[in-house]
């Protein structure tokens, strides 16, 4: 190969291109360079992919919305189909909703990290750290304006990651309809079979509590003494995944999470 | 030279594949190939990744300290990963959501690494290039043969469109489970090699131990 450096004039960066690879200074100088150009090519990539990605999580997020509440088809327009649900800011305390945000534009996620709209959690079996006060909740009513299902977001640690999902119960607030994640990190083929259409479809048809009013819902290998109708089977091969969805179900539906508003739903104040 | 180049591209389909006679990638065939849409997206990642990665690397293999060479690749490697990564959820969200984490694993897939440790670092950028999508070539073609049995067999279609109509869905044709799972990837693969190898004698490796017979007297 010819020698290409032989008539440039030596500048500071050809001094360093024909030193000795070995070199400390030249180490240090090829380390710096290629970190610096790859950094900048990934987040240049990053920041101008951000919007269109946004759009997809958001599309994303909503068709998993249609399909807890079991109303999805592959062909659908999803945003039309979106419109049949009133989205609704809750505030988890009072279990009633507030017309503090407007419901199309609130974060939850962001507003979970707002101290002014979280709180930091010192009983915290779903391993979330800070708990959003407030949450948006989806309505989708039948034709005569009754409520007809409710769709409650949930989130907690699993093995590897936090789980997003979705709660669909129907008008009774006891019945559950379906439960999906939208968003986890867990193993595939193990911990992400919760998103196995047969192990959701488990969730169908169970009771959250038992007649007495008592939290029953188990997520676990074996059904626990309140019968089979408040149980859900365990992911075979995913016991900690399984013990999280457990917690973060159960904590969900307890008293820090929707037991306010599921009262009032039974009392019909919603 | 043109006749090289064009070796250096079509020698790792068969002659010199990375998956049946250098038996590296396995673990993400294994995981990418139960349908074909996937594994045809994850094959044209790898052939991206590894292509730009062994042509970045040769283009500076000359001022690459031999102390932090593997870092430095990894650096390249890892940066055309997140590329890729970001493409995908960019414009392919549904895949990208079920290769997500096979995506991120390029990084280790020991092709990519091996082409550049064993020729981008000493050989001129075209021909690395060449010779990193000839091998990422190699790659998908293993897995688009894995994922043709797999999906044919075990879900009844080909990237998506019924062939057998199964009986879940009022058809005849009972789908086999198996195929689905990760370790029907195994046995596919094993046959494959065993079938490149009865084709092409050259490529069985030579016993490491041999048993001596005793010398008849």
């Amino acid at each position: 190969m010819p020698d290409e450096n032989e008539q440039q004039p030596k500048g500071f960066i050809r001094r360093f291109l024909d030193a000795p690879p070995d070199s400390v200074g030249k180490t240090i100088f090829v380390a710096v360079a290629v970190c610096l150009v790859a950094s900048m090519v990934v987040s240049a990539t990053a920041v101008s992919l951000r919007p269109i990605q946004e759009v997809n999580a958001l599309k994303d997020k909503q068709i998993n919305i249609l399909q807890v509440a079991g109303i999805y088809d592959p062909g659908t327009d999803v945003i039309e189909a979106f419109q049949a649900f009133e989205p609704q800011v809750l505030e988890l305390a009072t279990g009633s909703f507030t017309d503090q945000f407007d419901p199309a534009s609130f974060d939850d996620r962001a507003a979970a990290d707002d101290p002014a709209t979280s709180v930091a959690l010192e009983d915290d079996p779903a391993g979330i750290v800070r708990q959003g006060k407030f949450v948006t909740v989806y309505l989708l009513r039948d034709e005569a304006g009754a409520i007809d299902k409710v769709i409650l977001p949930l989130h907690g640690y699993g093995l590897w990651s936090t789980l997003y999902g979705f709660i669909a119960l129907e008008e009774n607030g006891n019945d559950i309809f379906g439960l999906q994640f939208y968003e986890h990190g867990e193993t595939p083929g193990l911990g992400a079979e919760v998103d196995n259409p047969r192990w959701k479809a488990l969730w169908n048809g169970k009771k959250l509590a038992d007649a007495a009013g008592e939290m029953q819902i188990t997520v676990a290998r074996t059904a626990p003494p309140a019968g089979p109708e408040h149980h859900i089977d365990a992911l075979a091969g995913a016991t900690l995944t399984t013990v999280g969805i457990d917690n973060l179900v159960k904590f969900w539906m307890g008293e820090a999470g929707y037991q306010p508003f599921l009262a009032n739903l039974k009392a019909g104040g919603i | 030279m043109a006749h090289k180049r064009r070796e250096m591209l079509l020698d790792p389909l068969v002659d010199n594949n990375p998956i049946t006679l250098q038996v590296l990638g396995i673990c993400s065939a294994l995981a990418v190939t139960s349908s074909l849409q996937v594994a045809f997206v994850m094959s044209l990642a790898v052939i991206f990744v590894t292509g730009f990665s062994s042509m970045f690397i040769s283009l500076i293999r000359n001022q690459i300290p031999g102390s932090i060479r593997i870092i430095v690749q990894m650096v390249i490697i890892a940066s055309l990963v997140i590329l890729v990564d970001q493409i995908l959820k960019a414009y392919a969200f549904e895949i990208s959501k079920t290769l997500s984490v096979f995506v991120g694993l390029i990084i280790t897939n020991c092709i990519v690494m091996g082409r550049a440790e064993a020729f981008a670092m000493k050989n001129p950028p075209l021909e690395s290039f060449i010779d990193g999508v000839g091998n990422g070539m190699g790659y998908g073609l293993i897995l688009m043969m894995v994922g043709v049995i797999r999906e044919l067999f075990g879900s009844g279609s080909l990237f998506g469109t019924t062939i057998f109509e199964t009986v879940n869905n009022g058809g005849w044709y009972v789908p086999n489970g198996l195929l689905l799972l990760p370790p029907s990837a195994f046995f596919i693969i094993g046959l494959i090699i065993w079938g490149f190898r009865a084709w092409k004698p050259a490529q069985v490796e030579e016993r490491e131990y041999k048993i001596q017979t005793v010398e008849a007297h």
